[in-house]
Parts: C-alpha cells; sequence; structure tokens
C-alpha cells in the first residue's frame, strides 16, 4: 500500500470519527444540560419524573445521527464488513467533508436542544398540561439535526470508492 | 458552559413557584371573618411545621427559615445574595453598638441568620475586635462606636450605619457581576434614598442630615433628591416624575401605606421578568424576594385582622403577588 492510498483511508476514518465524536459530544452536553433541570423538577415533585425524563432524552438524538453516519462510513470504506478499501486521498477527504455536517451541527445543535429542553422541563414544572407544547420547542430544534444527517447520509453515500 | 450552572436551582425554584400564593389565595384570606381562620388556612397550605406551634409568629419565622433553607440548598454560590443579607448584618451591628453603650441586654432584638449572629456580634464590639467584621464593615463600626460612645446621639450611630449598609449593599451588587443582583441592589437603595427625603422633609430635617444618610445609586440623583426635600413634598412627588421610580410620585400622593406598598410592587416588577429566565440567579432571588413579599402580606392580613382594621385598611396594604 502506498503512502497515498493510506492516507485515503485515515481521511476517511477521521471523518467517521468527526461524525462520532463531535455529535456524540454535543448530545452528552445537551443530555447533561436537560438532566440537571429534570433533576432540580424531580427533587421537588417526583410525580413528574416520566415526563422531565423525556423531554432530558430530546438531545440524545444527535449522538444517534452520528453514530449512524460513522456506521454507512465504515461500511463504505470496508472497515466493517471486511476488505478495507483501497481509497486515494482524493475520496478520503471527500468522505471527511460529507462527515462534517453531522459533525458540526450536532455539536452545537445537542447544546442548544439541551438548553432548550432545560426551559421546557421550567414549563413542565409548573404547568404538567401544557407537557405536549413544551415538548414542541426543543423538538424545533431537531430540524437542523435532521438536515444534517440528511445532506451527510446522502453525501457519503453518493461518493465511489 | 458557565451560564448553565444555575440550571438545576432554577429547575427546581420553577417546581416550587407553584406553591406561591396566587392573588386568589390572598383573597381567601382577606375573605376569612377572623385571624384565627386566616392562620388556619395558610397553615392548610402547609405554612409552619406540622409539629410545632399553630401561633402566627413561629409559622411566619418558620416560612422564613424553609425560603433560606431551600436557597442555601440550590445555590451554588452564595455570595451573591450578600445584597440580601447585609441589611441584617448592619442591623445586627446597631443593635450590638446600641446594647454595648447603653450597658443593656435585650436578646430578642437580633438576627440569628446572617453572617455574624447577635451573641458573636456582640462579643465582637466589646471586645472592640472591629478587624473581625467583614471587609468595609469595620471603619463604620468602629466610627459609630465611638460616635455614640462620646456624642450620645443614637440617631447620628443609626444613620452612618444604615448608610454603610447601602453602600456596601450597592457594592455587593456591582460585585457580584449579575445585572439583576445589580438592579435590585439599585432598586433597594434608591428606594431607601427616597423614603429618607420624604421622612426628612416630615420632620424638616436639614441637607447635611440627608447627604450624610443617602447613599449614592443609579437611578436617582441623590442632590436633586435632596433640593426637592427642603422645598416639599409635592416637589419630591415632581422630582420623582422624571426618573424611572415615576409610580412613586403618585402613592406618595395617596398615602404613606400606598407609598410603602408601592416600594415593594416595584421590587415585584422588576423581578417578574425572572419567571421567564432557565440560566441565571434571577429566579432565585425572584423567589426569595417573592417569598419575603408574600410572608410580608400574609403578616399584615393576620395582624389587621387580629386587631380588627376594617377590610379596606387591609387591602390598601396588600402587596402584588409575584406569581
Amino acid at each position: 500500500m502506498n503512502i497515498a492510498g493510506e492516507l485515503g483511508i485515515v481521511y476517511a476514518l477521521l471523518g467517521a470519527a468527526v461524525a462520532v465524536l463531535f455529535a456524540g459530544c454535543g448530545s452528552a452536553i445537551g443530555v447533561g444540560i436537560a438532566g440537571q433541570a429534570a433533576a432540580g423538577v424531580v427533587t421537588e415533585d417526583p410525580s413528574k419524573f416520566a415526563k422531565v425524563l423525556i423531554i432530558q432524552l430530546l438531545p440524545g438524538t444527535q449522538g444517534l445521527y452520528g453514530l449512524l453516519v460513522g456506521f454507512i462510513t465504515l461500511s463504505k470504506i470496508g472497515i466493517l464488513g471486511g476488505g478495507i478499501a483501497d481509497l486515494s486521498v482524493s475520496t478520503g477527504l471527500l468522505i471527511l467533508a460529507a462527515c462534517l455536517p453531522i459533525g458540526i451541527v450536532g455539536l452545537l445543535s445537542g447544546i442548544a436542544q439541551g438548553k432548550t429542553a432545560a426551559s421546557a422541563i421550567g414549563i413542565v414544572a409548573k404547568k404538567p398540561d401544557q407537557f405536549g407544547k413544551a415538548m414542541l420547542f426543543p423538538a424545533m430544534v431537531e430540524t437542523y439535526a435532521i438536515l444534517a444527517l440528511l445532506i451527510s447520509f446522502l453525501a457519503v453515500n453518493g461518493i465511489q470508492v | 458552559m458557565s451560564n448553565t450552572k444555575y440550571t438545576y436551582a432554577v429547575a427546581r425554584i420553577r417546581a416550587l413557584e407553584v406553591s406561591l400564593f396566587s392573588d386568589a389565595v390572598i383573597e381567601q384570606l382577606l375573605a376569612c371573618k377572623t385571624a384565627e381562620q386566616a392562620l388556619q388556612l395558610v397553615t392548610e397550605k402547609g405554612w409552619g411545621d406540622p409539629s410545632s406551634d399553630r401561633d402566627m409568629d413561629a409559622v411566619l419565622k418558620r416560612e422564613e427559615e424553609k425560603t433560606w433553607e431551600v436557597i442555601r440548598d440550590v445555590a451554588p454560590d452564595m455570595s451573591v445574595f450578600d445584597v440580601l443579607s447585609y441589611p441584617k448584618l448592619y442591623h445586627n451591628l446597631k443593635a450590638a453598638i446600641k446594647e454595648v453603650c447603653t450597658e443593656t441586654r435585650n436578646p430578642g432584638i437580633f438576627y440569628d441568620d446572617c453572617q455574624i449572629p447577635g451573641r458573636e456580634m456582640l462579643q465582637i464590639v466589646e471586645n472592640r475586635e472591629f478587624s473581625k467584621l467583614p471587609r468595609g464593615m469595620s471603619r463604620v463600626a468602629e466610627e459609630a462606636f465611638d460616635t455614640l460612645l462620646h456624642t450620645r446621639d443614637g440617631q447620628l450611630c443609626d444613620i452612618m450605619i444604615d448608610k454603610a449598609a447601602l453602600d456596601a449593599i450597592c457594592e455587593a451588587g456591582r460585585r457580584s457581576g449579575e445585572p439583576i443582583i445589580q438592579d435590585y441592589a439599585d432598586t433597594t437603595v434608591a428606594i431607601a434614598d427616597i423614603k429618607i427625603a420624604v421622612r426628612s422633609q416630615k420632620t424638616g430635617k436639614s441637607v447635611d442630615f440627608m447627604r450624610s444618610a443617602m447613599a449614592e445609586c443609579a437611578g436617582l440623583n441623590i442632590e436633586q433628591l435632596i433640593r426637592a426635600a427642603l422645598a416639599g413634598a409635592d416637589e419630591i412627588a415632581q422630582y420623582l416624575e422624571g426618573t424611572s421610580y415615576a409610580g412613586g410620585a403618585d402613592a406618595l400622593r395617596e398615602s404613606p401605606s400606598a407609598f410603602e406598598r408601592w416600594c415593594d410592587n416595584r421590587m415585584i416588577e422588576t423581578l417578574k421578568p425572572q419567571k421567564y429566565e432557565t440560566f441565571s440567579v434571577g429566579p432565585l432571588l425572584g423567589y426569595l424576594i417573592a417569598r419575603e413579599n408574600e410572608i410580608k402580606t400574609v403578616r399584615i392580613i393576620l395582624t389587621g385582622k387580629q386587631n380588627g382594621f376594617p377590610d379596606e385598611a387591609i387591602r390598601e396594604r396588600i402587596r402584588e403577588m409575584y406569581v
């Protein structure tokens, strides 16, 4: 295997890592922020546990999207399923670029969604009957994570290896 | 992520805000025929301790303690609440100096839920160990102590300490770095200055007296306020109309109790937007002030009913609720 070929697979693997790492970090921070708020509400009113748990989990999806793109990338380049593909540097960079949307958007939207979820948990604390509306605010942030997932998914799939 | 340090605390406060008294509950209390009925209603709402006395003072004192217990439990940093504890701390200093100078003992006049409780403060003043006091407090303590000892002028001692307390509140507000705490500190000092101006006008105090009693704050010009106080009550109201405390002008014209009520309502108005904050200390401060306001209102209703005041006189003193 020549050096250029090795760099290709390194870039592609870096792409998978970016998708999983950044989106995972975004979710971890987001779920953490929402979890603090959920813990605060449950301290005073344990009967709201189920409702606040659902809202707390909303920022967790970015991590799953990152994982999905990571899986697709790994199977595309042959690390999963056997037979590592012989990738050129340009193909490796293309795969890295394709993974960036879900990585970056996953990180930022995870944090933003966590903050929105914490505020939504405040709604549940004061007006539990407004749970449906409270869910919608953090769910709005999800839209942009889904858009990023879509682009990363299409781009990784579209690259010819 | 530093702005998320209050997330847990704010969520807990949100859950507790549900149990704050609304205007409807206050109306229910007002509708009670006797103080006993009103006290019964508040104890049914969970006030006081089930095991302890059903005495009004015990119930209200317990509620104050509960509020601070919650705040101490949830707040990541208690120093931002210095603005609220300074009045009690300086009150203890004032009481201790007077007790030592007059060689009398009245144990009930101290606050014990602050940085330096009564007994400790008394020891510090007795032994003249003013360096043990917090920064900025030791100098005024020594000066006030010497003044009272030499002149026996209790009022002079009072205004020295009260002004130092107002300056300390203003400084604590600035130091906190939290805009809402700063806003609260400024409003507290401004309202204190307005009260000084009103009382000084009524008792015919001099410019020097007012200057030595009032503290600088963001919302008011002390010199203009003093000039207005010298000219008359209407002039104070007129001056206030040109400031952010314009509502106080109408209240001043109405009655002294209307003005007192306006002062508390103004504070609640300042804090109401904090109900929609999630990541700052604001909701904690809002809850604290709301609870103080609520306890004060219940005390007014209970004592009013105990003393047979007409409903209208009680209603005039009812504060606006936070929720």
